[in-house]
């Protein structure tokens, strides 16, 4: 404070000070800096550690991975029976997959929804890949959904016919996802941007209406009417299948809250971006196309794959009007006499492969974010 | 309307590029143009100035009807601004406009930026569109940046970026809307002389602006607006040495202070 000495340039102050070195001090810093902070640490790991544990002891060391099977082939359940509410009864796994993967499909031509879910996942990788983002790729999507129609229902190349009725399970789940999403879309798109047409009211009005009405009731409800009350209302004779039916609930559900996500994408976009576009003498279409949609549906990346995992998962309501998804499967699986009792573990195996979908979904969002935020903000 | 209304003084020899004749326009009910009567001449350049909200930004979006007027009539190279979308279309191609926060296309490339309009509105080859658009670049002196997005360049980068791009179109008139506003002082230069080249090769402009040196130098014309309407019009040297009206009197001493 004299101000009579200038401050020599001390050696300790060219360097920032060093605050975290190395895994035990970060410890230390985060999780132990106080009494209060280190008994909520340790509280904490017990838990974990109790719960980790109590899951490999009943999933792992206690589990039962397979039943002896009688004379006549028929399963004999009383290993399991005996390890009830001390290990995991896998054998009804080992038992019934085939039956949860793919439905009622002919046993011996389960290989053909089997080939099905590989090509639902390919053309996932491939669209995801933004080196494959040309006019090419709905050119790719229209082959394969031609090959999965025609694996699915056969009829044709010595394929046997499988009647709709009888598919089930995981390619079920994915065809009402995929047709439900990669429809819903550009149906949203359309709806967000009629619901923005300040020249056509009408446009404007229908589009509300949709939305509103449709985000103002459940899916199940939606369901329901498409399953139920549509048929009621169609000419003698003309009855779309249940399957269509529901998908068409679907995509018509998926694409009101979709729309919404979407709007709010174009309402983000500055103005200037408009009157820039419009300046240059762009029609609308072209103003759409090429300079708001782009950059809309990039700020709503986030939101939108929320919208998608829940619709993917919402896909699994079919269940109440008794379409074979991977949800019922699991659901029948488990009505057989012998294995009642055992839905925990169906549950569990259903729960894994529905996060398995989901989880690539959310990290492949994020990945994009990245990406697209490289090459717009540097 | 003002005593002092000299608007038709403009050169009358040449056709007439832009016709304002008793524009009027409200925003709800504030009445933001007033019997605004302007003549712009081929290849005139006028500087229109004025304090902020006294309409000079409104006036010059109606001219490529990115606002629409009310009562009035606007005539830009012979076609009559009406709800017609076919004259719009027509307005559009020969009217460039630059503005104040530059909007460039942020997910385009700069060529990108400046390829668009050519090949969507022109129909022009995507080849033919990259030439005219390096031609562009090497003449707003940035050609090296061609293949950067907007986020990567400088404000005044950016800003003659969107003159470029608004040229590739070819336009016959040019409209700034404050083109140096938003920009550090040290990159208000580098787009000014852009500008002022532009203004020397002959380009009709009529250009929003408080750069007092800029109008002194390139402006055959000077338009102070005040409230939404035409206060003063005249040459440069006049307006600024001998203003007629208090308005501009007060109006000449603020922007002078200020710099």
């Amino acid at each position: 404070m004299s101000g009579t000495s200038v401050r020599a340039p001390s050696a300790t102050r060219e360097q920032p000070p060093i605050l975290v070195a190395g895994p035990l001090a970060w410890l230390r810093n985060n999780l132990f800096n106080s009494w209060w902070s280190t008994a909520v640490t340790l509280a904490l790991i017990y838990l974990v550690a109790k719960g980790l544990l109590g899951f490999v002891d009943w999933g792992i060391v206690h589990a039962v991975w397979s039943v002896p099977a009688d004379a006549k082939g028929q399963l004999d359940p009383q290993l399991c029976r005996d390890a009830k509410g001390v290990g995991a009864c896998w054998a009804v796994i080992g038992d019934k997959w085939r039956f949860i993967l793919f439905g009622r499909y002919p046993y011996a031509d389960q290989w053909r929804p089997a080939i099905c879910v590989a090509l639902f996942i390919g053309l996932f990788i491939v669209s995801a890949m933004r080196r494959f983002w040309r006019k090419e790729l709905a050119y790719i999507w229209i082959v394969t959904l031609v090959i999965i129609g025609v694996l699915m229902w056969g009829g044709v190349f010595g394929l046997e016919y499988v009647p709709q009725d009888t598919w089930g399970g995981l390619p079920m789940t994915l065809i009402l996802a995929t047709f439900g999403l990669a429809l819903a879309f550009p149906l949203a798109v359309f709806v967000a941007l009629g619901r923005r047409a300040t020249t056509m009211p009408a446009v404007r009005w229908l589009c509300i209406v949709y939305v509103e009405l449709i985000r103002g009731v459940p899916l199940i409800s939606v369901l329901f009417m498409a399953s139920v009350m549509f048929p009621l209302f169609m000419p003698v004779g003309l009855n779309p299948d249940k399957l269509l039916r529901a998908q068409l609930g679907i995509i018509l559900f998926g694409a009101a809250y979709l729309a919404e996500v979407i709007r709010g994408g174009l309402q983000a976009l500055p103005k200037g971006q408009y009157e820039a576009a419009d300046a240059l003498g762009l029609n609308y279409w072209q103003k759409t196309g090429q300079i708001i949609l782009p950059q809309a549906l990039r700020l709503v990346i986030p939101p939108m794959v929320n919208t998608f995992i829940g619709s993917f998962k919402d896909t699994s309501l079919v269940l109440i009007i008794g379409i074979f998804d991977l949800m019922t499967t699991g659901k029948v699986a488990l009505a057989e006499p012998i294995w009642q009792g055992y839905s925990t573990e169906v549950y569990l195996v259903l729960a894994l492969i529905y996060f398995i979908f989901c989880f690539s979904m959310s990290r492949y969002s994020r990945g994009l974010e990245i990406e697209f935020g490289r090459s717009v903000r540097r | 309307m003002s005593d002092t209304q000299t608007a038709s003084t403009a050169p009358a020899s040449t056709a007439q590029a832009i016709v304002l004749d008793k524009v009027n326009k409200w925003f709800g009910a504030l009445h933001v143009l007033r019997d605004v009567t302007m003549n712009v001449g081929l290849g005139e350049r006028v500087v229109v100035c004025g304090p902020s909200g006294s309409g000079k930004s409104t006036m010059i979006r109606c001219i490529n009807r990115l606002e629409t007027h009310q009562e009035g009539r606007i005539v830009v190279d012979g076609t009559e601004l009406t709800d017609d979308l076919r004259a719009l279309d027509t307005i559009r191609r020969e009217v460039g406009m630059v503005f104040q926060s530059f909007n460039l296309f942020p997910h385009l490339t700069i060529l990108e930026n400046l390829t668009l309009a050519p090949i969507w509105v022109r129909k022009m080859p995507k080849a033919e569109a990259e030439e005219l658009a390096m031609d562009y670049l090497k003449r707003v002196k940035i050609p090296e940046q061609a293949k950067k997005y907007p986020g990567q360049l400088s404000g005044g980068q950016q800003q003659r970026v969107a003159i470029a791009r608004a040229l590739c179109m070819r336009p016959k008139i040019m409209l700034f809307d404050e083109p140096t506003s938003a920009l550090d002082p040290e990159m208000i230069k580098e787009v000014l002389d852009v500008m002022i080249e532009l203004a020397e090769s002959g380009m009709t402009m009529v250009c929003v602006t408080h750069e007092m040196g800029f109008a002194r130098q390139v402006a055959d014309r000077v338009v102070f607006m005040d409230q939404g309407e035409i206060v003063e019009s005249g040459k440069p040297v006049e307006m600024f040495e001998n203003p007629q009206t208090d308005r501009l009197k007060l109006f000449l001493s603020q922007i002078l202070r200020g710099h």
